[in-house]
């Protein structure tokens, strides 16, 4: 690994990142994999640091099936996955927020969301909270590291991007508007090591009183017509869904259609 | 005009008396001097003149409109007017059991339609068996003139240069500021990315209490939520913080509310800033995914002059696309192309040039506000479907689109 092109800050010290990283599940099979958004979190992670100070840690149950979707990080190029010991249906912050102060990395990645259990897209709001770090979500790419700040673009909708400038240390969330990650190697991924750690547990109570069955398909949500007689009532249900017949130019020269176009354009305000 | 409906019983009386000196004159005066098409005869039978009914068309044949607008007689067509236009029923809530507060996104200062559908949410909370009101929290200048009518009794809005742009950590201190002031019974946040979704987690976790996030339905006290990447349905009881999916509740149509201003909670805590906007990013065109591409130049078979196409492109500051000729022919990337074996697009503006538009290429146009074809055949179902079709050479309107932006951008830089 070249070290020439990872973002370090001034002072030479070597930027230390975190990233929190969770078992996912594929939306078709089923089965286990590594989840998407931490995946590309731990891709940003790999740019902005070597893969030394790059730590990676998992809080959750050990299971043959988990332990293969852990191993899909460590085929990204890490050495090895800190994982602290939780049973299924445990509250993982209080580990993590342990883990994070004894580890005191600098900025803290992870995906904007779980892919199993409840998903809520909690545990980064909570441990910034708790920790009293800095929190952005949707990031999109990291421009700048310096010692107390760092500069991020932030992802909006339609593509659109915001600059950022972030006091560190911070958590940063990602989803789908950072870049894809790279594959899982099969050898690193057989030769990474799982460091089993012990932690304290702390049983989440509040999920045990909820019910879980696979997700029912949402009704359509129906058009309601509300019409006095039943002449407007029909004319509401034949009406065709698109086709309202726009404006057709025919016979016209090339500077008056461009004109038309470029009216309309200027309207609907996507000319910059 | 008023509502009460004033009767005349002597007038109505001439008008249905046929011998009447007085009749014509009256029945000319209710029907505002046309013809009259129906009455009520001596023997309270209606009669009807069929020559009177309808209007002569713009190509001089008669028209009969069934829907009454046209034939009615002026004191009815009021009557059906009004009745026409369901009058909502007004509600004021002066002292309610409690607040619902939402926090609406309002992006450019407008209740998106996810705001109205958690408003409507809001709405079911609020009308039980005690009566309460909803508290709509907002940011940022509000251009929104139907509040009422979207369900919201009371506003509280948070103007000023610190809320503007990106700044979590003031709206988190609004929000406290708000939750001091009136103790909502439930807060209720649009689950909409980088609006809700993350200020409602903010405010939760900071409030130390458990949301329920993507909420879709709330019933008997219980919601029922997705989770695990929108694979599983969670049932448990509504909690006080709540992020609502869209579409979890109708938007309010039947009554209009208050939406009275009340000032907001003065003297705020200052909140430290550890996030600073430095403004939004300009994005290259070409490098925006196409699905999410606010605008798209779309090329078809019909181009021939490719560089002129890219010229546009950059000129306009479109993100380009192509039909699957366009890229089967080599000419544009396999990831450029639109439609049902590419990509599904959403653009506000879609300009496709030289596309005739085959079917499964307007599947993958359907959710685009706005589509300009150009194209030479004036047949084609692109033009059929177009908002706006200008039937011409493509290259010769292209090149002349370019030369307009160019000449508008050189008298600006010329100003300036």
């Amino acid at each position: 690994m070249q070290r020439d092109d990872k973002v370090m800050p001034p002072d030479g010290r070597p930027l230390k990142v975190a990233a929190l990283v969770s078992v996912g599940r594929h939306p078709v099979t089923g089965r286990t994999r590594r989840a998407e958004y931490d995946a590309r979190a731990v891709e940003i992670g790999l740019s902005l640091a070597a893969p030394e100070d790059l730590s990676l840690v998992h809080a959750g149950d050990s299971s043959p099936e988990s332990e293969a979707a852990l191993r899909g990080y460590l085929g990204m190029g890490i050495g090895a996955i800190d994982v602290l010991q939780q049973p299924a249906g445990s509250d993982i912050v209080p580990a993590l927020e342990a883990w994070l102060r004894a580890a005191a990395p600098r900025l803290v990645l992870c995906g904007a969301r779980g892919e199993t259990g409840e998903g809520s897209g909690l545990v980064p709001f909570l441990l910034a909270e708790r920790l009293g770090w800095s929190l952005v979500s949707g990031l999109a790419a990291v421009e700048s590291v310096d010692r107390d700040t760092m500069t991020v673009l932030q992802a909006l909708p339609r593509g659109q991007r915001r600059r950022l400038k972030v006091r560190l240390p911070a958590v940063v969330t990602v989803d789908a508007a950072a870049q894809p990650a790279r594959q899982s190697a099969f050898g690193p991924a057989r030769r990474g090591e799982l460091r089993q750690l012990a932690s304290g547990m702390t049983p989440d109570g509040l999920a045990l009183e909820w019910t879980v069955a696979p997700a029912r398909k949402r009704p359509k949500r129906l058009k309601i017509v509300k019409a006095s007689s039943a002449r407007d009532r029909f004319k509401a249900a034949a009406a065709k869904a698109e086709g309202s017949g726009g404006q057709v130019l025919t016979g016209v020269s090339a500077q008056q259609g461009a004109e038309a176009i470029l009216k309309l354009l200027r309207e609907e305000g996507v000319l910059r | 005009m008023s509502e009460i409906v004033r009767r005349d019983p002597r007038t109505e009386w001439i008008a249905r008396n046929r011998l009447h000196p007085e009749h014509e004159a009256v029945l000319a005066r209710l029907n505002g001097g046309a013809e009259v098409a129906q009455w009520m005869g001596p023997n309270g039978i209606i009669r009807r003149n069929p020559h009177a009914v309808g209007f002569i068309g713009p190509n001089g044949i008669r028209r009969i409109d069934r829907s009454g607008a046209q034939t009615a007689n002026a004191a009815g067509s009021a009557r059906r007017e009004a009745a026409a236009a369901p009058a909502r029923r007004r509600v004021q809530i002066d002292n309610p059991a409690f607040i619902i507060a939402v926090v609406a996104d309002m992006p450019g200062g407008r209740l998106s339609a996810h705001d109205r559908d958690v408003l409507g949410l809001a709405r079911q909370l609020a009308d039980g068996a005690e009566q309460g009101a909803v508290l709509l929290v907002s940011f940022g200048e509000s251009r929104e003139d139907a509040l009422g009518e979207a369900g919201v009794d009371r506003v509280v809005n948070f103007a000023g240069e610190s809320f503007d742009g990106y700044a979590p950590e003031q709206r988190l201190n609004a929000l406290g500021g708000i939750e001091r002031q009136h103790e909502p019974r439930h807060w209720l946040f649009p689950d909409s990315p980088l609006g809700g979704a993350e200020l409602g987690r903010r405010f939760a976790a900071r409030r130390g209490e458990r949301p329920a996030t993507q909420v879709w339905q709330i019933a008997d006290g219980q919601c029922i939520a997705r989770g695990a990447a929108g694979t599983v349905d969670i049932t448990r009881a509504l909690p006080r913080i709540v992020l609502a999916l869209p579409e979890c509740a109708e938007p309010v149509s039947e009554t209009v509310h208050a939406a009275e201003s009340i000032a907001p909670p003065a003297a705020l805590p200052q909140a430290l800033r550890r996030i600073e906007d430095l403004g939004a990013v300009a994005v290259d065109p070409a490098g925006v995914a196409l699905a999410e591409a606010e605008f798209i130049l779309s090329a078809g078979n019909g181009i021939r002059d490719w560089d002129g196409f890219h010229r546009a492109a950059a000129v306009l500051g479109a993100t380009e696309g192509a039909s699957r000729v366009a890229v089967d022919n080599g000419f544009m990337p396999r990831h450029r192309q639109v439609g049902a074996t590419g990509t599904w697009v959403t653009a506000r503006v879609y300009l496709a040039v030289g596309i005739s538009g085959a079917i499964q290429h307007l599947q993958g146009i359907q959710q685009c506000d706005k589509v300009v074809a150009i194209n030479t055949d004036p047949g084609c179902d692109m033009v059929k479907r177009a908002d706006l079709a200008v039937i011409a050479d493509s290259s010769a309107v292209l090149a002349a689109l370019v030369e307009r932006v160019e000449g508008v951008r050189k008298e600006q830089r010329n100003a300036a």
